[in-house]
């Protein structure tokens, strides 16, 4: 009975991967040896994302608490609903709100993904900072990591930037008094902000209608302006600098010595 | 680096088998230590087979901790219940997931004109009329010719674009590639094979014109001359 089964799943694993497709995909061989398992890793666009090895004390998930996977996992989930609410959704002082409402009302499991969009940002915001405690707690910002930190410090005012921009986005009373005072921040940056420290030693006259925070607003009010800019941010410019920094992130990580563990 | 953190090291904790039955069944704790036979695994299940009212267990069996580790998790993964499982588990996941997101490229209300309408009352056109009023919502011309009123859709029988009636030449113009179309819907210069399509006009109990752009009648298969496809004057 044994030996039936192995010669089954034998047959059909020859059949599934001996094919042309399968050699087209992976140019070497099924592995055999720790050589050729390390070679077929490395040649392979899907497989080279994983590490050829870790350390056996990199295995148990308590060290790690696989905080950095489960952000990474969110902003997979952030990003595969957004691009779903985009399809209902316009950035219109006249349609925002409205959109959203629909969304909730009269789009099939509109409401779930809303909610999923929505609570799964609540979620990485948690985790990235969790992921950053949990860094810290276990020294490993040390060297050689101590860059991999910098970009994770990169990675948290991202994620904080996405959620910050995706506030505005249902446009009701809530998002676009939060984000005017949120945004009234900008009048205080240094030099650049029209109320800000040091305003006046610029070489142009800093105004309301120039300075940082209308470049934010694309106005000088939450209005019109103010959407589609938030709009573009939060579902283009952001989401592709924070892929972009992701990967660097990964692939330091593997360059400075693996997933973290306890030595 | 001699702290006094590593000389207040606490003490070595005892296997956690142990520790559990300590935990749950303080009694039993000191009387297990005059039964050798029993490993620390089967003292603690002893106590939880009790709370869940079946019989007591019966002389310990050799548990899987005592096998090698890696054996065990080996034939883990090969079990042949497993693999299915797993895969079962998570296909239907996903399948679930894909479920939920085709759904929800259908919605339950769409922003778009209904496809029948009221057109008004048939006398509110002149004869020889060709009425451009609901082109630009419903996509439809009204015409009233001598003896009968019909509605024509805009859409060119070339490749979908939408012509524009010519009012001074007396004809239907499409402006990608140039089909021309008499005030009757048929066509008589450029690509277009074939005549413009009408649309099903009828009565409404008011009296007015009822306009159903979602049956087409076409010229080449005989279904002018149908009831739906135009409303005669006696």
């Amino acid at each position: 009975m044994k030996d039936t089964l192995d010669n089954l799943i034998a047959k059909l694993l020859d059949l599934a991967l001996n094919n042309q497709l399968v050699r087209s995909m992976y140019k070497t061989p099924w592995p055999t040896n720790r050589r050729s398992r390390i070679v077929t890793m490395l040649g392979s666009m899907l497989l080279h994302l994983h590490p050829t090895r870790i350390p056996r004390t990199g295995l148990p998930v308590g060290f790690t608490l696989c905080l950095g996977g489960i952000s990474f996992f969110l902003f997979l989930i952030e990003t595969i609903t957004g691009i779903l609410l985009m399809f209902y959704y316009r950035p219109e002082v006249s349609h925002a709100y409205s959109d959203m409402k629909a969304l909730e009302f009269d789009v099939p499991f509109g409401i779930l993904m809303r909610n999923m969009h929505r609570w799964g940002a609540h979620a990485m915001v948690i985790s990235v900072w969790l992921h950053m405690l949990r860094v810290f707690l276990t020294g490993s910002y040390k060297p050689p990591r101590e860059f991999n930190w910098v970009i994770g410090v990169v990675l948290l005012t991202l994620t904080l930037l996405l959620s910050f921009t995706g506030y505005l986005l249902p446009w009701d009373q809530l998002s676009i008094w939060a984000v005017t005072v949120g945004s009234n921040m900008g009048k205080a940056t240094p030099v650049l902000g029209s109320e800000g420290p040091f305003h006046d030693l610029a070489l142009i006259k800093f105004t309301e209608m120039n300075d940082a925070r209308f470049i934010l607003l694309g106005g000088r009010f939450v209005g019109q302006g103010a959407l589609l800019r938030f709009y573009v941010l939060h579902c283009i410019a952001l989401p592709f600098v924070a892929a972009w920094f992701m990967a660097f992130h990964f692939w330091r990580v593997r360059k400075d010595g693996g997933i973290s563990h306890s030595l | 680096m001699a702290g006094p953190g590593k000389v207040l090291k606490p003490p070595t904790r005892p296997p956690k088998g142990l520790r559990k039955a300590k935990l749950e069944t303080p009694a039993a704790a000191s009387p297990a230590v005059g039964e050798p036979t029993a490993t620390p695994v089967a003292a603690a299940l002893v106590p939880l087979a009790r709370a869940g009212g079946a019989p007591a267990a019966p002389a310990p069996k050799p548990t899987r901790a005592a096998r090698p580790r890696s054996a065990s998790r080996r034939k883990f993964l090969n079990d042949a219940f497993a693999i299915p499982a797993w895969l079962t588990f998570f296909s239907g996941t996903g399948l679930f997931l894909l479920g939920f997101i085709q759904r929800f490229m259908f919605p339950n209300v769409l922003y778009e004109p209904p496809t029948t309408f009221k057109a008004g009352f048939p006398g509110d056109y002149a004869v020889e009329e060709f009425s451009q009023k609901f082109k630009e919502l419903y996509r439809v011309w009204i015409v009233r010719e001598p003896t009968e009123i019909f509605a024509l859709y805009a859409k060119c029988t070339h490749l979908g674009c939408t012509p524009n009636w010519m009012a001074t030449e007396d004809k239907i113009k499409c402006p990608c590639h140039g089909s021309g179309y008499y005030r009757s819907g048929i066509n008589f210069e450029g690509p277009t094979p074939r005549p413009l399509e009408r649309v099903k006009v009828s009565l409404a109990d008011d009296g007015q014109l009822l306009v159903d752009t979602s049956v087409h009648y076409q010229y080449e298969l005989g279904q002018w001359s149908l009831p739906g496809s135009n409303l005669k004057y006696s």
